[in-house]
């Protein structure tokens, strides 16, 4: 194979946009991370490990940072979590394993385990160290992983070191997903999420990029590899499917992700409309702050109560200058060749308890960007139904059923893991994921062929 | 009838302080400027750093040990004596004291081995003003290679010898201030004591290694790529410190009025110190740390606890703790206490219960929601049903369960059961457990007499193997 230009030589954000999205937690230094692993109690069973999708064995690694034992210490976060760099920028650990912290108990602040364990990993990409792991002893099987985002990279990481060959297909130009192209880079700069997988495919990955995967060529891969793993995460931002939606100046949120990450956009004009409430849309607001924005809405059919961001995220938006507006709905974005405003209408609740909209209620809020953040669809159509109608792996409302322990789908050649399974979730559960399929498919593997 | 306010004023072996709070022999009693302005700043009195034939120091000189985060738990030097002239030590001795003639100032003095070189430099120090000699036989580096210092301290002999000489001339209380690189602090102490000693001060530092560089492979502190043993001190040697206090005051062949030193860095130190018999503290270490002003708050904290336990002088506490230091075989051996976990304030760190099993007797489990108690539940098996947990990210709108158990309250299956049937109370649960009064030993013997191993033994209930010693403490 020809020599590949490492990933994150590949692409680079604008210099104006690194400037404007600076780290939103600082990295510690020594002097500071040592006191602080210090303060971490090293309890039993600790119950920031158990809240971690991926079990890092968080007083483990922070006790190897109090050591001074950095190499252990990004071993132990990789040996659980291979993308543990990525994670412990981009998690809400809010709500995992800092929430879980037992000094929340005692009023004392939690440890600060993000900061420390992306302290640990720095410290291991400055070494300039190898991935502390060898693949293991070829077994001459191989998987095929649809899709290159971190519940793939997990599951082949787990695959390599089990001695299992692993192709990684993806449609985008360089992996990670949304790992690469959608965590907001304030908090996982583009360049730490290639730098990261880098180091992963150190393990001996096949990636094939920009290479997408209809029911055809799945049936090959079926025929050519022991098992498949679908990480194939989520589709398209759902439409609203109103009048003047293809507008110039209608797009999504992920759209606005990546395109500020990867350079091909700088800046957003004055106002911008963001439509939905979830952490996706709380990172494109701000997005759209940073990125030179006067005025920037959040718009969103239900109340504070219903929206599916964390309640940090809509502080952070809050503290940025992001408005919300509450219970209202679009109806039609306006418009002569490029966006002017969108049309939005009050809803109410009704006698029933379904919302409804408030007649003559209906509002111009002027807006030069619209960016619809309501949900991914699902796309697993290419997914075949078999000659007698039954589905190649069981879905339910999209999702890809597993069994949760392997990652096995109903049926036993299929894994999959990450958004395509959960409906949505973080980078860790897609990591956790994969890894817990990896392992899966290793054992059905050796039990399916073990005697041959 | 109240009682008076409490006052800090004392007296030791006959020397009026205005506090019990003096500034040991070493870098911050180097001169007169630094001990006036120790004065300002409410020390009682100063031991000037040691005065004698000036020496030539090395550089670097000090080292130190920081305790997760914190600097200088204990601290080592290998500094000698004063490098200054005797004449410009003892002309500035007659300053201070003409300028502070309330305060104290102590000459440590430390000479060749001579009856003739001892007499001189009392002389010349009690002619300067000082209001009373410290002897040091203790420093541990450098100067006991020249047979001064430790060297002394080390041989009862040459310590009550050198003793005799000094209080041949001296017209000043004497204090002998000890080495604790001994075996028996007891045999040095005795033997001042014989040689007509007015007062004890202990200890002085302890041999030490600090630390090597594990780049260099040099210990610190390094002089050129080598180092040498220092002299230990600092908060880490307290209770050493203490246990040679006690030591001394429990001898009546050894007590004499004692200044304590050994990593006393606060009120609550001297307290403690002043508890098993000293009459008064000298600081070092910390005063190096954080500087003079330290002793504000020693003052003011001392005085507090003085006034909330009733106590109007130094006098009125002095040496209390002295009759609850017992030997071994004199303890109760029927006194029973248990290990109780009071749920409201646990927060489920579980450091009890892994400590229990790895460091003690096994009595403590996390069986809290079994249907029953489950003795046989190990450690490594709940670490193994935890890893096989599927966890997710809880999402606001669709977890509302998972987040509904607030990380405020501990969950009752992370609270451990303390088996009190096993339990031995041995404290290490309550000694771990990182929240103030969460983990309490309670008394649960029910009436049974005092009996101690010196009892039994008495009456022949232990069998001869078990209870025959080499006497040691004779």
């Amino acid at each position: 194979m020809a020599e590949r230009i490492p990933f994150p030589q590949q692409v680079s954000t604008a210099p104006e946009v690194v400037e404007r999205f600076g780290d939103l937690h600082p990295p510690f230094d020594r002097q500071a991370a040592v006191p602080e692993a210090n303060r971490c109690l090293y309890c039993f069973d600790a119950p920031c490990t158990i809240a971690c999708p991926t079990h890092i064995d968080v007083p483990r690694f922070i006790k190897k940072i109090a050591s001074g034992n950095l190499a252990g210490s990004a071993r132990t976060i990789l040996d659980a979590n291979i993308l543990g760099a990525s994670c412990s920028r981009a998690c809400p650990v809010e709500v995992l394993c800092e929430g879980a912290c037992v000094m929340h108990r005692y009023n004392k602040q939690p440890i600060q385990i993000a900061r420390l364990q992306r302290f640990a990993m720095d410290a291991l990409h400055a070494s300039g160290a190898p991935l502390p792991f060898e693949p293991g002893v070829e077994t001459g099987r191989s998987v095929a992983l649809i899709g290159a985002g971190p519940a793939s990279l997990a599951c082949a990481a787990e695959l390599r070191r089990r001695g299992v060959r692993a192709y990684l297909y993806d449609a985008r130009p360089l992996p990670g997903g949304l790992n690469t192209y959608g965590i907001a880079e304030y908090k996982l700069p583009l360049v730490e999420s290639l730098r990261e997988i880098e180091m992963l495919s150190q393990l001996g990955v096949d990636f094939h990029f920009e290479e997408t995967i209809d029911a055809s060529r799945l049936a090959e891969l079926e025929r050519e590899h022991d098992a498949i793993f679908l990480g194939i995460g989520l589709g398209a931002i759902h439409q609203l499917g109103i009048a003047g939606e293809h507008l110039v100046g209608v797009t999504n949120a992920l759209e606005l992700i990546a395109g500020y990450k990867s350079s091909s956009m700088t800046k957003v004009p004055e106002r911008v409309v963001v439509v939905g409430a979830g952490n996706t849309a709380i990172d494109a607001a701000i997005a759209a702050v940073r990125l030179g924005a006067a005025e920037v809405s959040i718009v969103y059919r239900r109340g504070l109560e219903q929206m599916s961001a964390f309640g940090f995220e809509y502080e952070h938006a809050k503290s940025e200058g992001v408005k919300f507006l509450w219970h209202v709905q679009p109806v039609g974005v306006r418009g002569s060749g490029a966006v002017e405003g969108l049309t939005l209408t009050k809803l109410v609740a009704s006698e029933d308890g379904s919302i409804v909209p408030l007649d003559g209620s209906e509002f111009l809020l002027e807006a030069d960007l619209v960016v619809l953040s309501i949900g991914q669809a699902t796309h697993t159509e290419f997914l075949a139904k078999y000659a007698d109608g039954t589905a190649k792996v069981q879905l339910e409302r999209g999702r890809i059923l597993i069994d949760r322990a392997t990652g096995q789908t109903s049926h036993p050649k299929f894994f999959a893991g990450g958004d395509c399974t959960n409906g949505g979730r973080e980078v860790v559960d897609a990591v956790a994921d994969g890894k817990r399929a990896g392992i899966g498919i290793a054992a059905w593997l050796e039990g399916h062929h073990g005697q041959a | 009838m109240a009682k008076p306010k409490p006052t800090l004023e004392s007296t030791f072996c006959g020397i009026e302080c205005l506090n019990p709070f003096w500034l040991a022999s070493a870098p911050p009693t180097n001169c007169g400027e630094q001990i006036m302005r120790a004065f300002d700043a409410g020390w009682g009195g100063a031991v000037w750093k040691t005065i004698g034939e000036p020496i030539t120091n090395v550089s670097s000189r000090y080292s130190s040990i920081d305790w997760e985060g914190r600097r200088m738990m204990g601290f080592n030097n290998i500094e000698l004596i004063s490098d200054r002239p005797i004449e410009v030590n003892l002309r500035e001795i007659a300053e201070v004291k003409r300028r502070y003639p309330k305060h104290v100032v102590i000459a440590s003095l430390m000479v060749e081995s001579k009856r003739e070189t001892w007499h001189d430099i009392v002389q010349r120090a009690e002619d300067a003003g000082a209001d009373g000699l410290e002897l040091n036989f203790g420093c541990p580096h450098g100067m006991s290679e020249r047979g001064m210092g430790s060297a002394v301290g080390q041989v009862p002999e040459y310590c009550e010898q050198i003793t005799g000489w000094v209080k041949e001339k001296a017209r000043t209380p004497v204090i002998v201030k000890l080495t604790p690189n001994i075996s028996d602090i007891r045999i040095p102490a005795r033997a001042a004591k014989r040689g007509g000693a007015d007062a004890l001060s202990a200890i002085n530092t302890i041999n030490s290694i600090t630390g090597i560089d594990l780049d260099t492979f040099q210990p610190n502190p390094n002089v050129d790529g080598k180092s040498s043993h220092g002299g230990y001190c600092g908060p880490a040697v307290k209770p050493i410190a203490l246990n040679m206090v006690q030591q001394i005051q429990a001898d009546a062949a050894s007590a004499l009025p004692l200044s304590g030193i050994g990593g006393i860095g606060g009120w609550r130190d001297a307290a403690e110190f002043i508890l098993l018999g000293c009459s008064n503290v000298q600081v070092c270490t910390a005063a190096m740390h954080y500087g003079y002003r330290i002793v504000e708050d020693m003052q003011a904290g001392l005085l507090n606890w003085m006034a909330e336990k009733g106590f109007s002088t130094i006098e009125e506490f002095r040496g209390l703790s002295l009759p609850n230091v017992r030997e071994w075989k004199q303890l109760n051996l029927n006194y029973q206490i248990v290990a109780r976990i009071h749920e409201d304030l646990c927060i489920g760190c579980q450091l009890c219960y892994t400590a229990c099993w790895d460091g003690a007797h096994q009595c403590i489990h996390l069986d809290r929601t079994s249907v029953t108690p489950d003795t046989t539940r190990t450690p490594a098996m709940v670490e193994a049903e935890s890893s096989r947990q599927i966890s997710t990210t809880p999402i606001p709108k669709l977890d509302a369960g998972s987040l509904g158990r607030s990380s405020a309250v501990t969950p009752l299956e992370r609270i451990p059961r303390v088996d009190e049937g096993h339990c031995v109370g041995c404290n290490l649960c309550s000694l771990v457990c990182p929240v103030e009064n969460c983990i309490t030993m309670e008394r649960i013997d029910k009436d049974l007499p005092f009996e101690s191993w010196e009892e039994r033994v008495a009456k022949g209930l232990v069998p001869p193997g078990a209870s025959e010693v080499m006497s040691t403490n004779s």
